[in-house]
């Protein structure tokens, strides 16, 4: 391609024709972020753009002080010539596509993204674009998500034959949009519910926002361990692999995560039960997707990017694939899923 | 199958034993009959041989899924597991197949035989009829593969408690040559149907090994010492006119070794001896990668028998003129030993000989020679020991040498399997030759999870190539290889190939051009090979 609308260089995603980046990874001048992951969104730019919906988390995690401009989706913002437009891309809460547009070629970011249906995020709408970067964190055929209710009456039994055997359950997930996902979806009335500090902090946003409804305090250490057999805690993966969840007696650990659909990514997690729910597009969900954009052009990022693209290739499509440092290969605990 | 299923998942989500035990127990109690036995079958790893070849399960798998054969392969390098890979990539929806698992295993036994299209058609409308759950376990089972993490000791417990029978007498039913096709699970546990059969061998007994917490005093009134030997650890059984030679992972295989079969004239009726088969040639045991190509081979000719024969050092006596002698005192017993095996008087039985000590310093010093002797280390055992089954602590210890070590630099990486799927765990270590790097062993094991995550991380920051599953690594980690013994080699391109090696620690105190040479491995070659 011939003066591309976007580059990939070292700091990130680069726009030549709008000198801007779309989630750099090193500290840049301006900076639109597709979501408040930290992978995505990183400290360190001088000016941000994102959605509405990011500001808070963003300002919370990033500093009060970075200046943020925020847009609603569909909103046009001109950059020198190029136009852009934040599109819903159904991760999490504020999660965004970048469209990108000049001289009539129409290039498309898609940030993470799943297209099954969330309760709190805007669901995923496909941007018609000639090329399309997508992640493909998921994009291998043995990752076909079930229905997000199978997965949710899984943890409720669960939570029950916990409570039936006087033990606590614990749940890993992450504390930015999988907590509140499995929060607005699971039967509240099966008992109480605790969330760690990490997750609490995002609720207490969400429920300033009104994205988010329910009673699941803060799991303070003035709880006596008594009171929290038969209950449910949410807490981040770090925390459930720390100390910290040793002291919680009797216990059941469950992680949800999409990487607990193989046996073996379960077991090394050395929890009790996977329960299957991402926020990223399964196999199917990539496939559609792109077919939606109907673009010519599809530049692959993060997880199996080589072989996506070569999937894509013998399929029609002009398949590439670029590193980007939104994670290392595949990794499945430390990264925001 | 569906309850057959509900209890692999059960076992799948717990690494508990009292909760595997609890899975199992409430597993037999709703089983049919005859599920039942064939479910003990499969969990003590007595399952049919292949029924599909599994590149072709691979093929019909992809074709029904609609992706081309490469991208499964490539799926198949992230599950590291086939049939889990092949249940993941199919498109079908639940089936509604009710079938018993006695049913199913019957299918896959006869389908072995039939021609190929009958095959593709009958897997394909399993996969159909299954549910998601079961296909995982069909593949396996119609793909020879079927394991499950249960060891046989929490198989045995869970019988026990289900048919009120004792652990030992159990142990000691599963052994030996069943399969629910001959016995049914009323002949074979609770009657003990079995127990006829004049080739069962007994479960056998094995050694922990020696540590600080030991209970060892080392006094020589109560302790025998002898070597460890680097052999296979069999009995040979002598009854009905017969001898039958049975390996620790009960495997008959008495058609391997000819000069067994030969003691048969010899040996008195109604005798089993417990011992290590060794390959031995002029007074010495032949190193174990000499014994490995006997190993392997049901048909041996002249010349293998000639370049590596074999024998048996026995150190047990487990029955004596039919009767069982495991619960008299390891005295009594190896008194007969040592007089049936100078009875038999034959080259090919040798009896495993006492060493002298006075303290534990004797035995350090013994345990130094090892090598030398081209055994282990050492085995010590209680003299009033019963002949127990499994692996217990108290009685019987092994002090193993202490392994050779050598630098090494990591240059390839694959993904590991199983628990290890989609992690770079598998790798390939080098020497130094003048400035080139020469391959010389892979090594899977020694590091700790975190340690993994972390290489995995680096390799994966640091792929310099790709060949298929492999990649190649800039070379810069630095792991002390241990190994048990060293020996020339013709398959690979350093010369040698080495016993069990392992990583014995990360030197991340060490570069690269720290790694030992090849003129050290060679080194070692001339002294220990």
């Amino acid at each position: 391609m011939k003066n591309p609308l976007l580059v990939f260089n070292s700091n990130g995603i680069y726009c030549p024709k709008g000198d801007f980046y779309i989630d750099p990874w090193k500290p840049v001048d301006k900076a639109i972020i597709t979501h408040a992951h930290s992978d995505h969104a990183k400290a360190g730019h001088r000016h941000y753009l994102s959605h509405h919906d990011s500001k808070s988390i963003l300002k919370q995690r990033l500093g009060w002080e970075i200046k943020l401009e925020t847009k609603d989706y569909g909103e046009i913002i001109k950059i020198n010539e190029v136009k852009v437009s934040l599109h819903p891309a159904g991760h999490i809460l504020g999660s965004a596509q970048i469209r990108v547009e000049a001289g009539g070629e129409v290039w498309c970011v898609s940030g993470d993204y799943k297209t099954q249906p969330d309760p709190i995020a805007v669901n995923f709408e496909p941007v018609p674009c000639h090329t399309f970067i997508t992640e493909c964190t998921f994009g291998l055929p043995v990752y076909q998500w079930p229905d997000e209710a199978e997965t949710i009456t899984q943890i409720e039994n669960w939570w029950k034959e916990n409570q039936q055997k006087g033990k606590i359950s614990l749940i890993s997930a992450y504390s930015l949009g999988k907590a509140q996902r499995i929060l607005a979806l699971i039967d509240q009335s099966i008992g109480k519910i605790y969330c760690h500090g990490a997750v609490h902090t995002v609720n207490e946003l969400y429920k300033r926002a009104k994205k988010l409804q329910g009673h699941f305090p803060y799991l303070s250490s003035e709880i006596k361990k008594e009171a929290l057999i038969g209950t449910l805690i949410i807490a981040p993966p770090s925390a459930v692999s720390s100390s910290w969840a040793g002291k919680l007696k009797p216990l059941s650990v469950g992680a949800v995560s999409g990487w607990m659909m193989l046996r073996g990514s379960k077991r090394r997690q050395n929890v009790d039960r996977g329960f299957i729910l991402s926020d990223h597009a399964d196999w199917q969900g990539l496939n559609k997707a792109i077919r939606q954009t109907q673009s010519e052009n599809v530049i692959c990022t993060h997880g199996y990017a080589e072989v996506f693209a070569e999937w894509l290739n013998q399929n029609g499509y002009n398949g590439m694939s670029e590193k980007t440092f939104f994670e290392s290969e595949n990794s499945e605990v430390d990264i925001e899923n | 199958m569906r309850r057959f299923a509900r209890l692999f998942e059960e076992l799948d989500q717990t690494t508990k034993t009292n909760d595997r035990i609890r899975s199992l127990v409430s597993y037999l109690e709703d089983a049919e009959e005859e599920d039942k036995l064939w479910s003990v079958a499969l969990l003590s790893g007595k399952r049919p041989k292949r029924g599909v070849n599994s590149t072709r399960m691979k093929e019909w798998a992809a074709e029904e899924a609609g992706i081309p054969f490469w991208l499964f392969e490539e799926s198949y390098q992230v599950v590291g597991d086939m049939a889990e890979t092949i249940s993941l990539v199919l498109p079908f929806r639940e089936g509604n197949n009710n079938d018993s698992l006695t049913d199913w295993m019957e299918k896959i036994i006869a389908i072995a035989g039939e021609e190929e299209e009958v095959k593709r058609q009958f897997v394909v409308n399993s996969w159909k009829e299954l549910r998601k759950k079961e296909r995982l376990i069909f593949n396996k089972l119609i793909g020879g593969s079927f394991r499950i993490g249960v060891s046989q000791k929490t198989m045995v417990r869970a019988l026990s408690k289900h048919s009120g029978k004792g652990v030992s007498e159990l142990a000691h039913r599963l052994t030996g040559q069943w399969s629910p096709q001959t016995h049914t699970y009323h002949s074979l546990i609770e009657e003990g149907a079995g127990d006829e059969d004049l080739s069962k061998p007994y479960p056998f007994y094995l050694a922990y090994p020696l540590d600080e917490k030991s209970d060892f005093n080392a006094k020589p009134e109560e302790w025998y010492a002898e070597r460890k030997w680097d052999g296979i650890r069999g009995q040979l059984i002598s009854r009905g006119g017969e001898v039958f030679v049975w390996t620790r992972g009960e495997e008959l295989v008495t058609e391997k070794y000819p000069e067994l079969m030969a003691l048969r004239q010899f040996l008195p009726e109604g005798v089993v001896l417990d011992g290590e088969i060794l390959s031995y040639k002029d007074r010495l045991p032949l190193p174990f990668s000499e014994l490995q190509r006997r190993i392997g081979r049901k048909n041996v000719g002249k010349k293998l028998l000639c370049d590596v024969p074999i024998i048996m050092v026995a150190y047990d006596l487990l029955e004596y003129n039919g009767k069982d002698l495991r619960a008299s005192s390891l005295l009594e017993r190896r008194t007969i030993l040592e007089k049936v095996v100078s009875a038999v008087n034959h080259p090919n039985l040798h009896i495993s000989r006492l060493l002298e000590f006075k303290n534990k310093n004797d035995l350090a010093k013994i345990r130094q020679e090892s090598r030398q002797h081209r055994t282990e280390g050492l085995m010590l055992k209680r003299k009033n020991s019963e002949y127990k089954v499994g692996r217990k602590r108290g009685d019987w210890w092994k002090w193993k040498v202490d392994p050779l070590v050598i630098d090494a630099v990591m240059i390839y990486a694959m993904r590991g399997h199983g628990r290890r799927a989609n992690l770079y765990t598998d790798y390939t270590f080098a020497v130094w030759n003048n400035k080139e790097l020469v391959p010389f062993t892979k090594a899977y094991s020694g590091l700790t999870d975190d340690e993994f995550r972390q290489v995995d991380r680096f390799v994966k920051a640091n792929i310099l190539e790709k060949f298929g599953p492999v990649r190649s690594v800039r070379p810069e980690l630095v792991f002390e290889i241990a190994f048990e013994g060293i020996a020339k080699s013709t398959h690979h391109k350093s010369g040698i190939s080495l016993r069990f090696p392992r990583m014995n620690r990360w030197r991340q105190d060490k570069k690269p051009e720290e790694a030992n040479t090849l003129t050290d491995l060679k080194e070692m070659l001339s002294i220990y090979g």
